[in-house]
């Protein structure tokens, strides 16, 4: 038995591409729950509203002192006890989103804190509303610094999605595991969505650091 | 308001930061239309008046009323209680500021730095809006500068384009914080004809903070000079900068002028 064998490859190929796509599912979504959520909480935690900050605060730093698994086990496992049944997939989705919303809230936090006073004073001068304030002059200034950053979540997040498989969710590694597992041929399939992974978020990654110059160069 | 009101009234006015009482016991009025240059060292509490006035800073003893509204208070169930962020949004629509720092939007173009507050706070139409900008930018100049971004202008032509959007909010008392003082030497004397100009040429209450002498005394119809938190001396500038009263004014002139 040869320890590579093309004509296996190739035959598995389509299978992992269709659960990459799952991989790719989940990546986009929990990026939209991570990206709007953290915007969220950094946007409520700057009114300094008394207790939600403390209640906000102490929430963030649970779900960032915790693992991932944990939660997501938790999600999957332990909810259902208490009435809410959740799919693999919603679970993954609202793992990954949550998690890495309290991360993207520090950035977003950061890009708001590097937005200068005077700007803040200026909106306040004209009698700009806060809502306009912030979608109008903070936002449009804060974000655009902190996209690399948001970026490379993204992609961590797109390399933490096969820790889903402990929920049984089919992503690309999952689904390797079980062609693995029915040929007793584990080297190609882990081997091509080993390769699938750097074949998406190492473009992905030169993309922000092109990012990141052109910021810089500004 | 009667028309023999002042337009803005200090009344006890007290400003602290922390330990640091920066403003005691502060009365003083500007009638309106009138020309008042706040003068005096750094730390004296100048800039900290106009920012009360725009309510960046909130009043800790006094009162200030500006047009004959209350700045500071508000009324609520019969008693006077401090003012809350939406009434303050209502009165100080009538005030406009200028800042030493310029703080133009760098996320929009020149026209949307002067169309924003008018369309969003007056309601204003895009058109008439437009309308407005082009006359101001041909005001202060810079007709050609409608779609550049603030950061493709030179300082002076950044102040030009601040004194535009605050005054495109049509203001009844336009408040400058040492709006010269970011500048390059030779974009000074632009910006202070420009706002000569406008004293001339409009009934705005303007009050300023400078620490150009030379300004202070053709612009302003009065001179107002702080030290420690306190008017010391108020005076047509004919009278404090020839023969000041006391004896810190004609130090502090000595100083700011033999510097220059």
């Amino acid at each position: 038995m040869p320890v590579w064998d093309w004509g296996y490859a190739f035959q598995v190929l389509p299978q992992l591409l269709r659960a990459l796509l799952v991989t790719l599912e989940i990546t986009v979504l929990g990026s939209v729950v991570a990206l709007v959520l953290g915007l969220v909480i950094a946007v409520v935690r700057r009114a300094h509203v008394p207790v939600l900050d403390q209640l906000l605060w102490a929430v963030v730093e649970f779900i960032r002192s915790t693992p991932l698994l944990v939660q997501v086990f938790f999600l999957y496992f332990a909810l259902p006890r208490f009435g809410v049944t959740l799919s693999a997939l919603t679970v993954g989705v609202i793992g990954l989103g949550v998690h890495y919303a309290t991360y993207t809230s520090e950035v977003y936090r950061a890009g708001i804190d590097a937005v200068p006073r005077g700007q803040w004073e200026a909106a306040t001068a004209l009698s700009l509303s806060r809502g306009r304030t912030w979608t109008g002059v903070i936002l449009p200034q804060a974000i655009p610094r902190v996209l690399p950053a948001l970026g490379n979540y993204v992609i961590s997040m797109f390399k933490e999605v096969p820790l889903l498989l402990a929920i049984s969710v089919i992503e690309v590694v999952n689904k390797a595991k079980e062609l693995g597992s029915a040929t007793f041929r584990f080297t190609e399939p882990y081997t091509i969505a080993g390769l699938l992974f750097l074949v998406l978020s190492y473009p992905a990654s030169i993309l922000i650091r092109r990012l990141e110059r052109r910021r810089a160069a500004v | 308001m009667p028309p023999s009101e002042p337009m803005i009234i200090f009344d006890g006015v007290e400003k602290r930061f922390g330990d640091h009482v920066v403003l005691r016991d502060l009365d003083f009025t500007v009638a309106p239309g009138e020309h008042v240059c706040l003068i005096g060292p750094s730390g004296s509490g100048k800039t900290t008046i106009l920012r009360l006035l725009m309510t960046l800073e909130k009043v800790d003893a006094g009162t200030i009323r500006v047009g004959g509204e209350c700045l500071s208070h508000m009324e609520r169930d019969g008693a006077m209680v401090p003012a809350d962020e939406k009434y303050c949004r209502t009165v100080r629509k009538r005030i406009g500021m200028v800042f030493q720092q310029f703080n133009l939007f760098p996320n929009m173009t020149v026209r949307g730095n002067l169309i924003e507050a008018p369309t969003r706070v007056l309601g204003l139409s895009k058109d008439e809006a437009n309308v407005r900008a082009a006359e101001l930018l041909e005001l202060v100049g810079l007709s050609d500068k409608i779609d550049a971004h603030p950061t493709q202008l030179s300082g002076g032509q950044q102040q030009r384009v601040a004194i535009a959007r605050a005054l495109a909010m049509r203001p009844e008392v336009l408040l400058l914080d040492e709006v010269t003082s970011a500048l390059d030497p030779e974009l000074v004397a632009g910006v202070l004809n420009l706002l000569r100009d406008l004293g001339a040429s409009t009934d705005i209450t303007f009050l300023c903070v400078t620490h150009e002498m030379g300004f202070a005394r053709d612009f302003s119809d009065r001179v107002l000079m702080f030290d420690a938190g306190r008017v010391i001396e108020d005076a047509a500038p004919a009278t404090l900068f020839t023969a000041p009263d006391h004896q810190r004014t004609k130090d502090f002139l000595h100083a700011v002028i033999d510097r220059t």
